[in-house]
């Protein structure tokens, strides 16, 4: 039951695919951002899903920590996480992982560097598609179409 | 002395050249002749230097890592640049003559491109290793290429694009490669007594491949089949025909493969190469069938084309032979067709302006009206023919030493034959002249009428009604006694080049 | 703490901060002002860098204080402070040239938003460069690119719109898949600054985590950097900009992706694991080569100069990967050497083209009868720059391909080195193409535009003549450059950051900020 296991990263392909699906066939522009959209949003699953460590709490502090960095914590919490799902990973991840940190807290936390990154990763993506949406209105003005086939017609009489 | 000096007359010129422009014909053309002495006297100098044993070098741009631009002064480029200057002070005499008589355009930047490529020319002669070389080669290629478009007009603009396409992209496409491969191989590119190429370096088939790319890639030499480049180029005025398409451009080529053969390679290098026999054949193709394609020839300057297509085989020919006294010969032979052609050109340029002719059907009996001239002419013939009195009969020797030195026995019947064929094509001219009488005005091509441009009845031009001399304007007439009794000359005193071509170094 | 070891974070700070300044001033002039004394102190900042590096020092600088794990740091080694330099430089000039290149091309009001999204760009680019945390490298190379959508869009023809839009999908699936790769990464190594990886890599390599992070970050790149087949936004990108930016984005923008590309596989991953496991060599290098000779094919046919131009890029970029792809130090140095050059001279002939736009208000090649009559100087600038592109002795392009064919002889790849040759003739053609027309052909009938046609103003001419000046200059004395390029391939071949670090940690230490 393996496969079944690693269900969050037949989630994020089932996302991706469903993204670059609409991207490509559909002539829509506007569809088009919207399947960029959710390729986008397919890449903030993977990382989040990552970060997620088995029976670990939200990565938030509760009470100072006595000592030790809580990012190199948390990054070995990952490390455990990823080893957990993806057995590929683990025997080189093991190796990375310095005994010193991992036994300084009992509380167990999901990383939380992956959503720190994948929350910028959402703003570029929000500028993308409001990028996108301004192009779109543009090229509505000029062409009186989002239709790509018309676009294209039209370019054609333009070059030729 | 600095072999560098001598790129400063000819760049120096220029402002001159530019400043004085069109309205100062004289002063422009005054200043050229004084650069052409100064670059004379530099070269006689080194030539002292070089006879007393001193050989000098310039110093050195570091381009690329390892690799240089350097110039340096040695037997046989010496030799060239002699000749190249020379030439220079005489063709800008002849150009006065010729391009006022012609009224071209434009004359400023045609006398500012030449005076570059002059310069490029130095370069060439005194360069120091194969980088300096290639780059002097392609400045020659561009700072000519105006110069063939000069009359911008249609056929001016064909001309001019299959000699540019045709000398760059063959130097890209095979000169360049060369170039890098040799430096791969060797780690230098400088030229060096004896060769930097040792026969044990690239296997024979390689240097086989080596050689080939040098000798096609460098098709300013002209052979076959990169030699269309040469009759297209005849399109351009007169005295860029005779200085530069029958000396300074074309000899380059040969020149760089003679350096090429000498010092990148070394004869005894080259002697263990298998390829010099196709390329010997292919010379050998060249020599005898532009000879039998000059006889096809009715326009003049297309002839002579052909003509120098077939001499600079001998050279190429000379080059390959890997035996000391061809690649002396060749090196003379610079020298000796160098001098013949451009007495040939002028006498060519020298008919289109005093009597608008370019066909030679149409010269029948024109050795009344230019005597002169036409003397110059036979004296020119006799010098490409080779025989007695006139200087290419050294030259011609030698290669021909060399080929029996190298065994190539079927060569110097390929030379023999070539000599026949020169023979007949290039005395028709002369003999029709002096022989046949005038052509009626009317009976002449029926295609003359069609000649647009031409002006028939331009002023005072009575060549056909009196028999009275008309001869091209003095300075282009001049130009042309000039070079005509050079060719005498040096039948009688070649020893100058010999002596100066005794301190190759071969080893 | 004194001013110099600020120079990383100075690099990217100053057009920053320029952006928003740009808006502010809702003035034209006043944002080109401050949009060139920003990109002249980028120069300076990335010519000092340049000289700290020289001599195969490292510069590690923590930002914010943040020491290298937790926080961003940026990395500059000889490699990326030439690209810097290249960067900013070129963006200077060129922005130089736009006091008059972008005054008929964007509207006057909207000239502050213009400048705005070039600082933004630029900033972008050289975030990119500078940066040693691969997720950092994503966040900048979506700012340059969302810059750059924008700067595209501004064309003067509605095709700009289009061409924007495509390049927006295009260039968003190409950064996603480098985020995607990026994650895998930092899955496999816990660690996304780039030194880390280096070291961690090597213990995690032989897991699939890593194949797939490469694989991604691999197409991802190819992208970015128009790496045949997958350059087909470049194309009408670089048509229907306006010009300037087509001569900024030009020199920068795929070279930038094309030395991030260098960066993560040779030192982040490693010369041995991408190019002696993974063989990227051979999967780069039939794309490499099909372009160049297409692409050149292509670009003779073409009918508008700054498309015929473009090709021409697709096929350049095709020699500086077949270049990276001999991974021998004389072919990287070749590839590192092309990408200054090509950088000068690509913008170079944007910028020339651009002038002409300026005159005539178009580049199609088959009306450009007179120019050479009525433009001497902008046709002369045209033909030195295309004889560079073709690489006649003298000027930079010689340099670049003589040894990027020494390279391929060294390496004995005679067939790769023949059809650069072949690519070279065919430059020969549709650059002389052009000329041909400019010199020999007849003006068209005299439109109004036309009639009044004359010489460029000074203030376009003088930087395009500056950067020609300076692509013969490194034409001539090439050694300098040459040797610049081959102590950066001598840095990324010798493989992992790491061990530079340790090397150079005593002066590394000194330039990391106390706080």
């Amino acid at each position: 039951m393996k496969i079944l296991a690693l269900y969050n990263y037949w989630v994020v392909i089932i996302l991706m695919m469903a993204g670059l699906y609409i991207m490509i066939a559909r002539h829509n522009l506007v569809k088009k951002m919207i399947g960029l959209s959710i390729f986008q949003t397919s890449i903030f699953y993977l990382y989040i899903s990552m970060s997620k460590v088995a029976g670990g709490t939200a990565p938030i502090l509760l009470e100072l920590p006595s000592h030790g960095g809580h990012e190199e914590k948390g990054s070995s919490a990952l490390e455990q996480g990823a080893a957990d799902t993806v057995e590929t990973v683990s025997a080189s991840v093991q190796s990375l992982v310095s005994p010193s940190v991992s036994a300084v807290d009992s509380v167990i936390y999901s990383n939380p560097l992956p959503h720190v990154l994948i929350l910028t990763a959402i703003v570029v993506g929000v500028a993308t598609t409001s990028v996108g949406l301004a192009l779109i209105v543009r090229i509505n003005e000029a062409y009186g179409s989002i239709e790509e086939d018309d676009i294209r017609a039209m370019e054609q009489k333009d070059s030729a | 002395m600095n072999p560098l000096w001598t790129l400063l007359p000819p760049l120096a010129v220029i402002p001159f050249i530019i400043f004085f422009g069109e309205k100062r014909k004289n002063l422009r053309e005054l200043s050229i002749v004084i650069a052409g002495i100064v670059l004379l006297l530099l070269n006689n100098n080194i030539y002292t230097s070089l006879m007393n044993g001193v050989s000098s070098r310039s110093g050195e741009i570091d381009m690329m890592a390892g690799l240089t631009l350097a110039l340096s002064a040695e037997p046989i480029g010496n030799l060239f640049a002699l000749l190249a200057s020379f030439l220079w002070i005489i063709t800008t005499i002849y150009s006065i003559g010729y391009m006022r008589g012609h009224h071209e355009k434009n004359q400023t930047r045609f006398y500012a491109c030449f005076a570059i490529a002059i310069a490029a020319v130095m370069a060439a002669a005194y360069a120091d290793n194969l980088l300096t070389l290639f780059v002097a080669y392609e400045v020659i290629t561009l700072s000519t290429y105006p110069l063939v478009t000069h009359a911008g007009t249609e056929a001016a603009r064909r001309g001019g694009k299959i000699y540019l396409i045709t000398l760059m992209s063959t130097s890209i496409a095979l000169f360049m490669p060369a170039i890098i491969w040799t430096w791969v191989v060797t780690g230098t590119t400088t030229f060096t007594v004896g060769g930097i190429l040792s026969p044990d370096s690239l296997s024979p088939l390689a240097m086989g491949v080596l050689l080939s790319l040098f000798v096609l890639g460098i098709a300013k030499a002209a052979i076959m089949p990169f030699h269309r480049w040469l009759p297209a180029a005849m399109v351009a005025p007169t005295p860029v025909s005779s200085l530069l398409h029958a000396v300074a451009v074309v000899k380059t080529g040969v020149f760089a493969l003679l350096k090429i053969a000498t010092y990148t390679f070394g004869i005894d290098t080259l002697a263990t190469v298998g390829a010099t026999d196709w390329l010997l054949g292919l010379a050998a193709f060249t020599v005898l069938s532009s000879s039998l394609v000059a006889f096809s020839k009715t326009n003049l300057k297309a002839r002579l084309a052909y003509s120098t297509i077939s001499q600079l085989s001998y050279i190429i020919a000379a080059a390959l032979l890997a035996s000391s006294v061809a690649i002396t010969g060749g090196a003379m032979h610079i020298v000796m067709h160098g001098f013949a052609k451009i007495t040939l050109f002028f006498c060519a340029g020298a008919i289109m302006v005093a009597a608008h002719k370019t066909e030679i059907t149409e010269l029948d009996g024109l050795g009344r009206t230019m005597p002169l001239t036409m003397v110059a002419f036979t004296i020119g013939a006799l010098g490409i023919i080779g025989l007695p009195p006139a200087s290419g009969v050294w030259s011609k020797l030698l290669i021909a030493q060399g080929t029996l030195q190298n065994g190539q026995v079927w060569l110097i019947a390929v030379l023999m034959l070539s000599t026949l064929l020169n023979i007949g094509y290039l005395l028709e001219i002369p003999l029709r002249a002096f022989f046949r009488p005038v052509r009626p005005q009317g009976s002449s091509d029926g295609h003359h009428d069609d000649h647009v441009g031409e002006p028939v009845d331009i002023a005072g031009t009575p060549s056909f009604k009196s028999a009275g001399w008309h001869e091209a304007p003095a300075p282009s007439l001049w130009a042309m006694m000039m070079t005509a009794s050079v060719v005498i000359l040096l039948f009688f005193y070649p020893a100058p080049l010999v002596e100066l071509l005794d301190l190759v170094a071969w080893r | 703490m004194t001013f110099s070891e600020q120079l990383p974070a100075l690099q990217i700070v100053i057009p920053l901060l320029g952006a928003p300044l740009c808006v502010l001033l809702r003035h034209a002039r006043g944002a080109w002002l401050v949009t060139l004394v920003c990109n002249i102190a980028c120069t300076l900042v990335a010519l000092a860098l340049v000289a700290a590096t020289r001599d195969g020092e490292i510069i590690r600088y923590a930002l914010g204080g943040w020491a290298a794990p937790t926080g961003i740091e940026y990395y500059i080694d000889i490699v990326n402070a030439t690209v810097l330099l290249v960067v900013s430089f070129i963006s200077s000039v060129v922005c130089l040239y736009a006091w008059n290149g972008a005054e008929k091309e964007v509207p006057l009001d909207r000239h502050y938003l213009f400048y705005t999204g070039w600082l933004l760009c630029v900033t972008g680019l050289l975030g990119i460069v500078i940066t040693g945390d691969a997720f950092n490298a994503f966040v900048f190379l979506e700012i340059s690119s969302l810059a750059t959508y924008l700067l595209i869009s501004l064309g003067r023809e509605r095709n700009a719109l289009t061409a924007a839009f495509r390049y927006l999908v295009m260039g968003s699936i190409g950064a996603s898949f480098i985020l995607i790769g990026v994650g895998f990464l930092y899955a496999a190594t816990g660690t996304l600054n780039m030194v880390d990886l280096s070291e961690r890599i090597p213990q995690a390599e032989s897991t699939r985590t890593v194949l797939i992070a490469f694989t991604f970050l691999a197409i991802g790149l190819m992208i970015k950097a128009a790496i045949f087949p997958l350059h087909a936004w470049l194309a009408n990108a670089y048509h229907y900009a306006p010009v300037t930016v087509t001569a900024l984005l030009s020199g920068t923008a795929t070279k930038v992706s094309l030395y991030l590309l260098l960066r993560f596989f040779f030192n982040i991953f490693g010369t041995e694991y991408s190019f002696g496991q993974m063989l990227l060599n051979y999967i780069l290098l039939p794309g490499a080569i099909v372009g160049f000779v297409v692409m050149s094919a292509v670009a003779i046919f073409q009918t508008d100069l700054r498309r015929m131009l473009a090709y021409s890029s697709v096929a350049q970029i095709g020699y500086i990967v077949a270049a990276i792809c001999l991974v021998t130090p004389l072919g990287i140095s070749a590839g590192i050497v092309h990408i200054i050059n090509h950088a000068m001279i690509k913008a170079a002939l944007f910028m020339a083209t651009g002038c002409i736009i300026y005159r005539l208000g178009h580049a199609h090649i088959q009306s450009l009868g007179g120019v050479a009559k009525s433009m001497p100087v902008t046709t002369a600038a045209f033909i030195v720059a295309g004889l560079s592109l073709i690489g006649v002795p003298l000027t930079a392009g010689f340099v670049s391909k003589f040894n990027l064919i020494a390279a391929m002889l060294e390496k004995g790849w005679w067939i790769a080195a023949a059809l650069i040759l072949m690519s070279s003739l065919m430059a020969t053609i549709y650059i002389g193409r052009v000329v041909e027309i400019m010199i020999f052909r007849k003006p068209r009938l005299a439109t109004p535009e036309s009639s009044g046609t004359r010489e460029a103003p000074l203030m376009m001419l003088l930087p395009l003549w500056g950067l020609i000046a300076i692509s013969i200059f490194f034409g001539v004395f090439g050694s300098e450059t040459l040797s610049i390029a081959a102590s950066g391939a001598e840095r990324l071949l010798d493989g992992r950051l790491i061990e530079a670090v340790t090397a150079t940690a005593a002066q590394a230490g000194s330039m990391e900020v106390s706080q």
